[in-house]
Parts: structure tokens; sequence; C-alpha cells
């Protein structure tokens, strides 16, 4: 054991591989928030009229509201005069083809693994790559325009389907749901937009980048997807960003809307900077998401694979509104260093028959806290609704924790709600059953924690499966005991 | 920026409402100075802090609105008085367990109803507050000292500000009492809605062993507030089984907090069948204080039309090698509200932790609803936790089975729903406190079956929650 416990300190100064950061030209806002900032970011935009007053009136929203305290997880007061609300990369004009993409951004995110140029040849995956605040590329545009699909930044789509996003914007996380979402609502900069038609099958996994590139900014990027009936989408989300000594904020919001037989898949590999050994540095990444299953027999799935962060705070949720429609919840979250994770989902059953699944695994280690916080509430409406939610903690080391905080509100008799969860270190058997067949101990930890999310990985599309898995043994590194 | 030194998030005071009333100490020459200070402390600390609401974690689906209605008047000594005469022994619940009987009513013990003293072993005592004061040796000082940091909510605080008598339990080291100790908490109608505050101590010596049976019982009346707290202190490898049996009268509202301290290799078993009061809540606060202690606790809440019950179970494993178990159930009809705050701490340190935590429920109506929050909160790595919850109604295929070999449904549910409760029952042991919680359990409308399927002798349906309650059961 003691060997593990040396190896422990190792953890904490592993390498961070996305660590750099790129000399971009960028062109920022004034530090600070006010009505001003926000009219000036509306401006730079060229933003209709209804979305810079829709903006207003969340920032006087958020000024009436207090920062939340109850959450697991606690940090020095953030200091929202402090943060750059707008920041993006210069050059960034409409762009016809990849050629035009700055080489400097089309270098960075090469270096990050994201090939913009050659997304089409390797991955046939759509990406949309959002540097700081604003989308600098988007891929595969013209094909996807052919099947029907919409898929481009949030700037674009207020240009050029103001109509879609004036209906959809804010019916899920209304401005005043929560202190971030109205933050975000007054100051968002960009993201993603998609638009699946009715009876339309994507034809390729959509995939949104985010880079955090700049000092001193926060990012606050808003992303909307509707599927139209019977519609059928899968999403996937990757972020980094520098290693800074400051803490940097992230609060997006992202929504989903699913109409009737609609499918939407959102699946996320989240590697922020994490912060140094001592737990300097690293993004707070508070987050709303929550997606509403509106139409009957829809489906809208969240996965998750939350590796990095300082601070991970979110529950991605689903408003179960159609009947018959299903939720799930499929989350790994790593809280090693000095990192937090209060991490979990809210499932609110409102149709009849509406079912979801919950499962979450968290591994903490090192100094790391790590919170599972649920939501399951099943209105009197709700007849015949059904819930399953399990969710298991793996403790790696003596310093760390693993705590679970599930919420079940149950107001019908036919609805049917089962929660189980354990919490453990990794099994001494199984250690020493692969052990004793010359497996080295670092090699079976990593192979017990593998299994142990397996159930969760499973549901990743096969690329960003690959990238989990080597996240989860770059984080666990040195961690086993 | 860890949160390792962080104590249990759930405990966290409250920023309460206002109170709006001024809490009244009683003013007693001959409490020693000691105690009037701490009544002062606790006091301040309520006008300072207020009543929790909804907006804190702990009281999410507790509305205090209906309490805090009842004006907060400090009952005078003697107000037990007024009602006594109505009430004689033979209203008290039979039979009488055996050992000693302490009668509490409206907050103060009332000898003419009580047996103290009996079946006790030389040097066990039981007593009054003013007696245990006479010959206090520090211990009941610490008792009130226990929360000089500050209160987890301002009924606790309440309680030490006004509490009125204290039944104070004494086993030196030993001492082996056979016979249950039984307290009868009554409230009476008084000439107006009150407050009692009972406050039960028992204090264990390493290696002494008891039974204790707490009954809570109201006469129909105005409405009336009990906030109880009973502390429990176990010296090493002491044993403590402990029950609670709660059936007030439907106008009453119930709060009662067990505050329980384990030493090395101590026992608690605490059992608690709730089935009275308009709300009921029912806070047990565990400290698992010394290496290798056990607590089990299981709970039956039995909660029909118009009732609310909240049982907050908080465990602290504050030392290695300590096992919890925790397992409480709840039957909810009419439009009842049942909840169960489950919260399971483990401190850095406590390795070898083994502790399991399960709670579920029955609705059995279209208005009923049940809340459950079974927490975990872990910092140690070789620990061993579980924890599970289910809400749901009488499976639909037990129903079939029963009904398909001829069954009429309504004696199926009987049979499922008494199935259902009896996992919990069977613990109240096969003697006079068993047939106890049959009889509360049957008043609240549940069927009880005996060892052959043939209900205790009054049918009620289980699933209308209707019942009768009261003192004459």
């Amino acid at each position: 054991m003691s060997a593990a416990r040396a190896e422990l300190a190792d953890l904490a100064g592993r390498e961070y591989a996305y660590g750099f950061s790129t000399d971009l030209d960028t062109d920022f806002a004034p530090r600070g928030l006010s009505e001003d900032v926000i009219r000036l970011i509306s401006a730079k935009k060229g933003e209709p009229d209804w979305l810079l007053d829709w903006r207003l009136g969340a920032y006087r929203h958020w000024c009436t509201l207090a920062e939340p305290t109850w959450q697991n997880v606690t940090h020095p007061p953030i200091d929202y005069d402090d943060i750059i609300y707008y920041a993006a990369p210069k050059k960034n004009a409409a762009l016809s083809s990849m050629d035009e993409v700055d080489p400097e951004v089309r270098a960075m995110f090469d270096k990050l693994g994201i090939s913009l140029a050659e997304q089409e040849r390797l991955s046939g995956v759509a990406v949309d790559a959002v540097v700081d605040s604003v989308s600098v590329a988007t891929t595969f545009q013209a094909r996807l325009a052919e099947a029907g699909v919409i898929f481009c930044s949030f700037s674009q789509a207020v240009r050029d389907h103001p109509d879609l996003v004036r209906a959809y914007l804010g019916s899920v996380v209304p401005y005043r749901d929560n202190f971030f979402a109205a933050l975000n609502s007054a100051v968002f900069t960009d993201g993603s937009f998609c638009y699946v038609p009715e009876g339309v099958v994507c034809p390729m996994e959509l995939s949104t980048y985010f880079r955090i590139n700049a000092a001193g900014t926060g990012q606050f990027e808003r992303t909307l997807i509707v599927a139209e009936r019977g519609a059928r989408v899968s999403y996937l989300e990757g972020c980094t960003a520098p290693m800074r000594d400051e803490h940097q904020l992230h609060a997006a919001v992202v929504e989903l809307v699913a109409l009737d037989d609609a499918t939407i898949k959102y699946s996320t590999v989240q590697n922020w900077y994490p912060g140094d050994a001592e737990g300097n540095g690293g993004v707070y990444n508070f987050v709303t998401k929550r997606g509403r299953a509106a139409g009957a027999r829809s489906k809208i799935s969240w996965t998750q694979v939350e590796t990095g962060s300082a601070i991970t705070w979110k529950y991605p949720g689903v408003v179960l509104q159609g009947d018959g429609s299903v939720g799930e919840f499929y989350s790994v979250a790593v809280s090693a260093g000095h990192q937090q994770a209060d991490t979990g989902t809210k499932m609110i059953h409102i149709g009849k028959d509406t079912k979801s699944t919950i499962v979450s695994k968290a591994i903490s280690t090192g100094h790391g806290q790590n919170t599972y916080r649920g939501l399951v509430k099943m209105l009197r409406s709700a007849t015949g609704a059904r819930n399953h939610t399990r969710c298991d903690s793996l403790l790696i080391g003596p310093d760390c924790g693993a705590h679970t905080f599930p919420y079940v509100e149950v107001k019908h008799p036919t609805c049917q709600v089962e929660h189980e969860a354990t919490t453990s270190k990794v099994s001494d058997d199984q250690l020493f059953y692969a052990r004793q067949r010359g497996i080295p101990e670092e090699e079976a930890t990593s192979m017990i924690v593998n299994g142990f999310c397996r159930e969760v990985f499973r549901e990743l599309p096969m690329e960003f499966a690959v990238e989990a898995q080597r996240l989860l043994s770059v984080s666990l590194e040195g961690a086993v005991g | 920026m860890t949160a390792m030194a962080r104590p249990a998030t759930a405990r966290r005071p409250p920023s309460g409402a206002a109170v709006g009333m001024a809490v009244q100490v009683p003013e007693r020459a001959s409490e020693p100075g000691w105690l009037k200070a701490a009544r002062q402390r606790a006091a301040t600390w309520v006008d300072a802090h207020g009543f929790p609401t909804t907006k804190h974690e702990d009281w999410r689906y507790t509305k205090l609105d209906a309490v805090l209605a009842v004006p907060l008047a400090a009952p005078p000594e003697g107000a037990a008085e007024d009602g006594q005469a109505s009430l004689s022994s033979g209203d008290l619940p039979a039979p009488h367990l055996g050992g000693s009987r302490v009668v509490v009513v409206n907050g103060w013990i009332v000898p003419e109803l009580s047996a103290i003293g009996v079946a006790l072993p030389g040097g066990v005592r039981v007593e009054s507050l003013a007696s245990a004061l006479q010959a206090d040796d520090g211990r009941l000082e610490q008792s009130w000292a226990r929360h000089v940091g500050g209160y987890p909510h301002a009924l606790r605080a309440l309680n030490d500000a006004a509490v009125c008598d204290a039944v104070v339990i004494d086993l030196p080291p030993g001492a082996v009492v056979e016979d249950p100790i039984e307290v009868v908490f009554v409230s009476l109608p008084a000439s107006e809605a009150s407050w009692w505050h009972p406050r039960l101590v028992v204090v264990a010596g390493a290696g002494s062993s008891a039974t204790l049976v707490e009954t809570y019982l109201s006469v129909p009346g105005g409405p009336s507030v009990t906030n109880a707290v009973t502390q429990v202190h176990l010296g090493a490898g002491a044993q403590l089984a402990h029950y609670v049996l709660q059936g007030e009268r439907r106008d009453s509202l119930h709060f009662s907090s067990l505050e329980a301290r384990l030493g090395p290799a101590s026992r608690l078993s605490s059992r608690l069948l709730a089935t009275g009061g308009r709300i009921g809540r029912h806070e047990v606060d565990v400290v698992l204080a010394g290496e290798g202690a056990d607590v089990e606790l299981d709970g039956l809440f039995l909660v029909g039309a118009g009732q609310h019950h909240d049982n907050p179970v908080l465990v602290d494993h504050a030392a290695p090698g300590c096992t919890s178990r925790q397992l409480y159930k709840g039957v909810v009809s009419g439009d009842g509200h049942g909840v169960f705050n489950g919260h399971l701490v483990v401190r850095p340190g406590a390795d070898g932790t083994d502790a399991a935590q399960v709670n579920k429920n029955l609705l059995l109506s279209e208005q009923a609803e049940v809340d459950t929050r079974p927490r975990l909160e872990i910092n140690a790595d070789d620990v061993a936790c579980s924890h599970g919850a289910a809400v749901g109604q009488l499976d639909p295929d037990a129903l079939f089975y029963l009904r398909a070999r001829g069954v009429p449904e309504r004696e199926a549910r009987v049979v499922l729903v008494s199935g259902f409760a009896h996992e919990i029952l069977e613990r109240f042991g096969s003697g006079a406190i068993r047939q106890r919680a049959e009889e509360l359990a049957t008043a609240a409308g549940l069927i009880v079956l005996d060892e052959d399927g043939h209900p205790g002798g009054i049918a009620t349906c289980a699933a209308t929650g209707s019942r009768r309650g009261g003192l004459s059961q």
C-alpha cells in the first residue's frame, strides 16, 4: 500500500495535455458586466432587437439574484466584474470553406487532435469549433443542408433562422431558471444550433469542440438542438482550456427539444483544465443542461464523461412531458487532485408511462470530492411512470470523498422508483485475482476501473469512447492503491 | 479548496424565518446557574436564527406554518393538573410492560400515575430533573452543553431553553436491567394550545444494558406541539434496545429527536413505529464515536389522510470499524405525505465502516405522496456503504397471484400490506412491546395478520387509512 500512496503523489503531477495556449489575435470586450457590455456584445454580433431585449431582461433578473450556496463544492467568491465576457479570435468574417479558417486556429485544433480540415476525409463527424466566445468554423454544412439539417453557430442561426431561434430559445431553460442560466442568457456569445426537420435521421454525428483560449475570460455559450417529429440526432461535445493560474468560469446553457417520436443523444467528454497539484487555477464548469422530451414517445439521452475542471457543477436533466417519453442519463465523473464535482441529473416525469434510467459512476482519488445529486420527480399526472437509478462510487486513496444525495419525489401510486447505490474502494479480492495472474497492480486497477465505467462508456459513440477511456487512464495514472 | 474538514452539510444552521414570538425561558430559582445560563443561551440562539423554512435542505418537505401558529407559551408548572383528573392509570396503554413506568403529562412527570423504581437493580436511577439536579455530578451539564457551537435547528434549541421536566435514567457500569423501562408521554388538552418540551436523558455506563420504551399519546382537544428530545450516551460495551411508539391524535403536532452517542463496542437498536399526529417528525442523530460501535435503526411510518411524517436520520461514522443498518418503511394512504431523509456520513479515518441504508415506501392512494432522500457522504476509502430506496404501489403480480387463487382483492391487499409492514413490526420482539406496537398499527388502519394469516381481531381496511386513535386502545 505504501508504494501506492507514494504513487498517489505522482497523480497530482500528471500532465494536462491540452494546457497550451495559442497566441491568437483576439478581440475583447472591456472587463466587467453592465448593460453597456451586453449592448456591446449584441451590437458586435449584429443581433436583432428582440434578442437584445431578452438579454437585458436576463441581466436585470440576474441582478436580483444571489449566488446559490447549497452545492457541495467550495470555491473562493467569484468576482463577476473581473471577467471578460466577450473574447473572439479576430478575422472571423463569414467563411465559405475550411481553407479560410485562420491558420493559427486550425493549428490549435490540429494540436487538440480535432483537425478541422481533415474532418471530411477522416472521421465523418461534423464539427462546430468554438474558441473562447465564438464559433470559428463549422464543417460539413453543405452535406448536412442536403439532408435538411441545420447545423451552424448560434450567431449564424440568429441571422439566418431567427424564427426558429426565437421560438425555442429559453423554452427549456428560461433565464429565470437559475443564477448561472440568467448570467448566460445575458452575456452568451455563441454556441451551436442544430435543427433536424421532421422525419430526418441526421446522416452523421454532430460535434462541437469548445476551447477557452484567452486569459481572464469566461466562456458562456449556448447550445440549442431541436428535433422535429420522428427526427434523430446524435451530438457530441468536447472541451479543453489552457493551463492558467486563475480560475476561469464556464457557464453554458444547453437546451434540447424533442418532439413526437424524436430522439436526441447528447454526449459530452469534458476535459477542461482541472488546476494544478495544489488546486490553483482550473475551470469552474457551472453548466445548465436540460432536455424537453415534449412529444409522445420522444427520447433524450445524456451521456457525460467528466474528467476535467477544477469544479464541475451541473445536472443535465430531462423534462418528460410527452406520454411514453424516455430519459436517460449515463455519467462517469472523475475527481482527482483537488477537483470537486457536484453532478447528477433531474428527471421530471409529467407524461403517462414515461421512463427514465440513471447510471452514475463516480471515481474519487487524491483529494477529489465527488457528489452525485439527482432528482427524480413523478407528478400526479405521470401514471405508470418508472425510474431506475444506479449510482456507484469508487474511492481510491484515503483523502478523497464520495457523496450521494438523491432526491425522490413521488405523487402517484402507479409510479415505480428504484434507487440503489454503493460506495467502496477497489476490491482487494479483484486486485488479488488479477495480480495472481501476473497483471501489475496499476494495470489491474485500471482494468477494474474501466470495468466499473463500462456501462457508461458503451453508451458513447465510438470515437468518444476511445477518447474517454484514454482520459480516464490519464486521470488515474499513479492513483492505484 | 477541499471540503474535507467540513462537517455534515445537512446540519448547517438554517437562516430561517423570523421567530415572530418571544421564547419564554422558565424562571426557576431552584435551578443551578449553569442550567439558567444554558437555557438563556439556547433562547438567544432561537431569537438569532429563527425557525427553519422549506428553503433549508433538511426541512425541504416539512412546513412549520401550522406549528408556529401555536403560541410559544411556556407551560406553567402544574399545567398537567388541569386535565389530570380525567386521566387514570386505566387510560394508559396496557399491559404494563412489567418494569419501571414513568408517565409524563404535558411535559411534567406525574408520580401518581407512574411506577418509578420498579424492578430496578441496585444503583440504577430513574428520576426527575429536579431530583437529578440535586445529586448532580456534572453529567447533566454535559447534556445541555452538547450544542454550544450552535444548534441544528430552532426546535432542538427550544427544548434546551424551555424544557419543563426531564426523565433521567442512569445506569452504572455493568448494570443489567431485565424489564423494559417505560416512559409514556401524554398530551392533555390545556386551556389553550401549547408546546410541551419533554426530555429524556439516558446515561449508560460501560457494559450496562437496558430496554427503553417511549410511548406518545394524546387526548383529543386543542392542538398541541410536542417537542421532545431523547439523549442517549452509551459507554464502552453498553447496550440499549430502544423503542418509540408514536400514536398521538390527529390534531397533535409531534417533533422528536433522538440524539445518541455511542462509545467503543457499544450497541444501540432503535425502532420507531409512527402513526400519530397531523405532523410527525422523528429525527435521529447517531454519532458512532467509539471504535466497533454498532447501531440498528428501523422505522415504520403509517401515514393516512391529512397526515405528514418526516424521518430525518443522520448516522455519523466518526470512528473506525463501526457498523450501521437502517431500514425505514412507509405506508402512505389518503392524501398523506411521507418523507425519509436519511443521511450517512463517514468521517476521514473511519476505515472499516460497514453501513447500509434502505428505505421502501408503499403508496396506497392516488393522492398519497412520498419523498425520499437517502444520502451518503463518504470521506474514507476503506468502507462498504450501500443505500437503496424504492417507491411503488402493491405489486400487481403478487395481487394477481393471490386473486388467481381465489383470494378477494381486498383481502389480498391486506395480506400484502401486512407483509410489507411485518418486516419492521417483527423487530419489536415477541412480548408486550410487540403487542403494543401491533395495537397501535391496527388503530392506524393496518390489519396485522398473525402467523396463520388471520387478522388480529380488528377489521379496518388497510387502504382506507381510517383509524380510531386516541388513548383508550
